[in-house]
């Protein structure tokens, strides 16, 4: 049985090591998905309601495989979306993850990708929305093999902080060993822009109503991609912000 | 419908309302003009509740309610209408999102029944064309990509949407080229000329005034109404400049 982390490790630096430790029994040993070659996997992943919230999965994606997931992180307590992806060549990774939350909890979307093979593209759009003293955090490390020519690996990270008490955290990490790749994150920490609440609010909104609209419009791209039925994580998203926004 | 006594208010503890006095009677539309500086567009965000205004002295009524007692929103819903001299942008919320909510948030706090997304869209619609607007920029995020003209445009749909009793419009005529200024006048006179309904016309220009006579007008220097008269005194002052007519 493996050992409960410790936060000396990266990828548990601000993780609730207390709330992991009620759980890690069941949690060891991550869900391993295999994606075989040329195929297409579309999932949801919608939080669980439990107050500790923790998926941890080992993905391989064959060449030329398609994968879309769409994670909304909302757990009171602790909320924990861990990946390890592994793309062979030409595969095609996306991730859409929202960490909603306030109270005290603890959101975190933790995320390697391996590019082990070449022309693979991976593309990782997350949003946090905080408030009181909750934390939200994205882990995102990219390796790029010797082998992973054509590698084109993006991240995009914004966080909006609703309270003076709640933190983001967005940590972008890459380690490449090819020479002609495509990597590109970008990170913003940011908080309700005023002129668009005061237009807002001439307009009539109640301010809470006026937070959850600029929320929605923050968050709400995310979804956009989900084909068929979106398993309702667009309200759930649209509750939970409006539930910050109070 | 709209009286305001000896206001004083302050920006960053700066003075630049310094006793300013004017009565807007209901079916009237007045438009204020003066120089740069002369607090224009401090009077209307003060009229708004915009937060940064501060009111040190003084006192305005909104059909016999003390303004000031009524939040930003509070006074949409009583019927207040404010245009915005540079109307701002809102990624990733439509306009039809956008002033569906705001328009059923006032309905609610009237006690009135909400609209339907189908009824919205018919209002929608009906209004954008009667301003020569495609209702399909009602769809795209709040004036994001607009130019100048669309978003003075958009200014006038929302009103028309919004239907209120006094429309605060702080230089809708900047920026625009001659046909969005026919377009905005001719959205002015449809909306807002009624018997029951005023307009304060806040402008830099007389050329808007070509397209919507005011029944009265100001002239506003140093924080204070200076002059008042007809639609002519607009006319003296392009002919004879600020300078001359505040003297």
């Amino acid at each position: 049985m493996t050992a409960l982390p410790t936060r000396k490790l990266e990828a548990y630096r601000y993780a609730d090591i207390d709330a992991l430790r009620d759980v890690w029994d069941g949690l060891a040993q991550p869900d391993e998905v295999k994606i075989a070659a040329q195929q297409r996997l579309q999932q949801i992943w919608l939080p669980s309601g439990d107050e500790i919230d923790i998926r941890r999965v080992e993905m391989v994606v064959a060449a030329g495989a398609v994968v879309r997931i769409f994670a909304l992180n909302n757990a009171s307590r602790y909320g924990r979306y861990e990946i390890d992806v592994t793309m062979h060549e030409g595969a095609d990774f996306a991730l859409f993850g929202a960490n909603i939350g306030g109270g005290n909890s603890t959101l975190e979307i933790v995320t390697t990708l391996k590019h082990v093979a070449p022309g693979a593209t991976s593309h990782q759009t997350i949003r946090s929305v905080l408030g009181d003293k909750a934390t939200g955090s994205f882990l995102g490390r990219i390796e790029v093999a010797r082998e992973g020519q054509q590698t084109d690996a993006e991240q995009s990270v914004k966080a909006m902080l609703l309270d003076r008490g709640a933190t983001a955290n967005a940590k972008p990490e890459l380690e490449i060993f090819a020479d002609d790749v495509k990597c590109a994150h970008g990170a913003t920490v940011g908080e309700l822009d005023r002129n668009q609440l005061y237009y807002a609010a001439a307009r009539g909104l109640d301010p809470v109503s006026a937070r959850a609209l600029l929320l929605e419009g923050f968050v709400g791209g995310l979804w956009d991609e989900i084909e068929g039925d979106d398993q309702g994580i667009a309200e759930m998203a649209r509750v939970a912000l409006r539930k910050v926004a109070a | 419908m709209l009286k305001i006594e000896n206001l004083h208010a302050t920006v960053a503890g700066k003075p630049i309302l310094n006793g300013l006095t004017l009565t807007v009677p209901a079916g009237e539309i007045h438009a204020i003009m003066g120089p740069n500086g002369a607090g224009k567009s401090t009077l209307a965000y003060v009229l708004g509740g915009r937060p940064g205004y501060e009111v040190t002295e003084g006192s305005v009524t909104f059909d016999g309610r003390d303004l000031f007692e009524m939040e930003p929103h509070e006074r949409a819903a009583a019927g207040m209408f404010l245009g915005f001299q540079y109307p701002v942008e809102i990624p990733g919320v439509s306009y039809l999102q956008f002033l569906r909510e705001s328009l059923n948030s006032q309905r609610r706090s009237r006690g009135e029944k909400e609209l339907s997304g189908a009824e919205f869209i018919r209002l929608s619609k009906d209004k954008a064309a009667l301003l020569g607007m495609d209702a399909e920029m009602l769809k795209r995020p709040v004036n994001v990509g607009f130019s100048g003209g669309e978003k003075k445009r958009a200014e006038m749909v929302q009103m028309g949407i919004m239907d209120p009793r006094l429309a605060i419009l702080d230089e809708t005529d900047s920026g625009l080229d001659i046909d969005a200024l026919k377009a905005v006048g001719a959205g002015i006179n449809s909306i807002m000329r009624a018997p029951d309904r005023s307009v304060l016309l806040i402008t830099h220009y007389q050329r808007l005034l070509d397209y919507v006579t005011p029944d009265a007008v100001h002239v506003l220097s140093r924080g204070k109404i200076v002059r008042s008269g007809g639609p002519e005194l607009a006319h003296e002052l392009e002919r004879e400049g600020y300078a001359e007519a505040a003297a």
